[in-house]
């Protein structure tokens, strides 16, 4: 398979397939070897459909021989986060509720990935309904982190992030409701962006909270990421928050590598306390090649991101709560006690208790009593206006400065087990990335270094203003080329050997 | 504000369609205490000038065109059903015995 390997970036895949010196069926049969020798030590996916993959690869190889104009990304495999519905195949959102389910439709997402030409390998692990950081709610078993497999792989989207650190697929689609897709990728070493609310479609995501959900793209390079981007995302009548306007240019962003003359916010409340010593020193570090490749650094203050930890665990479980009662056992979904004598409420309210995880039952209660009258105002009331004084911060912020930066998470992988019994520390972990998604605004998180004290990976976000997505892709690829040429290979090649390598 | 009890852990969990067995509610009531006290400082943030934002960019009347488009069949809609009859979901008794 001529110089092309799974280590290999979903674009140099892409000029392969187009050039002729591969085929997307010895590219998808390369990376299902990976993923059997690797799966039983990382255990990224909860379902293989790898008769699905070989048939759509064979498709593309065919439809290429036959000199058919293709998108960039036909051929190249993919690894599904388990939220998104694809029809025929099993789609569980990590939870028992949806064992055995197999959707009737695509999602959107799903719709525009196939008519793609991308090969979707399999569905990846997560927390239960995108509910966790470290995709242990998760009700199939933990997902490990390659870099340390005694650590978590971040949440929701571990699997997603895992797959792509293992190198079991190229490219991987996440969600992120309020960090889901960029602090997995943060603690593997990996590049996932949280487009704009509303420039990819909800259509066919299983529903968390629905004002902050957004898909979006994961993969090992800023490139990558934003060919990705460009393939899933528009206007879709299907989603009633979908934004009808032009996608921006990300692609054309990523490989623009220069920042000369743009202005750049570090969040200074986004730095303090709390943050891991090595975290802050990459972080300050990648700054300074920020500087070099001609970028102004100022510092920004946003007072308000203080509540946005508080305002998000009021906001995402009170429309969870809402959200979640869909399963109700009636339509779809398992069934538990229907013995004949028991009413539909009693089977419903037993089903629920079989079904939903500990920590789905503790924000569907939560968010029941936040919406709950006489609480309402004191709890969800306040946190939406939290919500306005963090758009506002983020506002007068974007007024000075074309983007912001932090750490994407306080610290790097923490070990499984770890945060399990305390949901106000394992909730820290969202802490820098939640006021992207009270806003509704872009947000990336790359690669910057190990930190020194464990040696594990450690994430770089940049936040843009909505719609302006392109801006973070134009930062990430310049900061990510000069790293990579500060230190002579990616950040990936370092990550210890696992068995199948 | 008054501390959540465990009779108010019992009906949150009623209202939501939950069954919880004795364990459970124990485990909520002291993990929700710490979570609501922990969250309720969004009260200080919330001054009775600031506007509620339920969504990041507001739209408002999105329609899509009144025509008609290739649907689920009843087959589809029914594939995932945990019973079915006579082409219809086949649920328990909605009414209960009282």
């Amino acid at each position: 398979m001529s110089d092309i390997t799974i280590h290999s970036t979903a674009a140099q895949m892409s000029e392969a397939l187009i050039a002729g010196s591969t085929t997307s069926v010895e590219l998808t049969n390369a990376h299902f070897a990976q993923i059997e020798a690797v799966e039983p030590a990382v255990h990224a996916f909860l379902h293989l459909d790898k008769d699905g993959a070989l048939a759509q690869a064979a498709e593309v190889d065919a439809k290429r021989a036959r000199g058919e104009k293709l998108a960039p990304l036909a051929g190249v495999p993919l690894a599904l986060k388990d939220v998104l519905a694809q029809q025929g195949v099993p789609t569980t959102a990590g939870s028992k509720m949806l064992e055995g389910w197999r959707p009737p439709y695509d999602a959107t997402v799903v719709k525009k990935l196939k008519d793609a030409g991308v090969v979707i390998l399999g569905k990846t692990n997560m927390d239960e309904f995108a509910m966790g950081s470290s995709t242990e709610n998760s009700a199939y078993g933990n997902t490990h982190n390659p870099w340390d497999l005694t650590r978590i792989p971040g949440g929701s989207g571990g699997g997603s992030a895992a797959a792509l650190a293992a190198f079991e697929a190229p490219l991987a689609i996440g969600t992120d409701t309020g960090g889901s897709i960029r602090q997995p990728a943060a603690v593997t070493g990996t590049v996932g962006v949280k487009p704009t609310y509303g420039g990819v479609s909800r259509y066919g995501l299983i529903a968390f909270s629905s004002s902050l959900d957004q898909a979006g793209p994961c993969a090992r390079t800023v490139l990558d990421t934003a060919l990705l981007h460009e393939a899933i995302a528009g206007y879709d009548q299907m989603d009633s928050t979908s934004i009808n306007a032009p996608v921006p240019h990300v692609v054309a962003a990523a490989k623009k590598l220069d920042v000369k003359g743009l202005k750049i916010g570090v969040v200074k409340e986004l730095l303090g306390e709390g943050f891991q010593a090595g975290v802050r020193q990459r972080f300050e570090e990648a700054l300074e090649e920020l500087v070099k490749a001609g970028a102004q650094i100022v510092e920004v203050s946003c007072p308000n991101f203080d509540y946005g930890l508080a305002a998000y665990y009021l906001i995402a479980p009170s429309e969870a709560s809402s959200n979640l009662a869909r399963f109700d056992s009636m339509r779809y979904g398992i069934r538990i006690g229907d013995d004949g004598t028991r009413s539909a409420e009693e089977v419903m309210s037993l089903t629920r208790h079989e079904g939903f995880g500990a920590e789905v039952k503790r924000r569907i209660i939560l968010g029941t009593y936040a919406l709950s009258s006489g609480y309402y105002d004191a709890y969800y009331g306040s946190a939406q206006k939290v919500r306005t004084l963090v758009k506002r911060d983020f506002d007068a912020a974007f007024a000075h400065v074309d983007v912001l930066v932090s750490p994407t998470c306080p610290t790097t992988a923490f070990k499984l087990g770890e945060n399990t019994d305390d949901p106000l520390a394992m909730y820290l972990n969202d802490i820098a990335t939640i006021p992207v998604n009270l806003a509704g605004i872009g947000g990336m998180s790359l690669p910057c270094g190990l930190a020194p004290e464990d040696g594990l990976p450690v994430g770089f976000q940049i936040m843009s203003p909505g719609m302006r997505d392109d801006l973070m892709y134009q930062v990430g690829g310049t900061l990510e080329a000069a790293l990579v040429s500060k230190w002579g290979h990616t950040l990936l090649s370092q990550a210890p050997t696992l068995a199948g390598n | 504000m008054a501390a959540i009890s465990r009779e108010d852990v019992a009906h949150l969990a009623k209202l939501a369609r939950i069954d919880m067995n004795e364990g459970e509610l124990d485990h909520l009531v002291s993990e929700l205490g710490a979570i609501l006290g922990a969250v309720a400082r969004v009260q200080e943030a919330a001054a009775s000038d600031v506007p509620p934002t339920s969504h990041p960019f507001p739209v408002n009347n999105v329609f899509r065109s009144d025509e008609v488009r290739p649907s689920l069949t009843n087959a589809q809609a029914l594939s995932g059903a945990p019973a079915q009859a006579e082409e219809r979901f086949k649920v328990p008794q909605i009414l209960g015995e009282e």
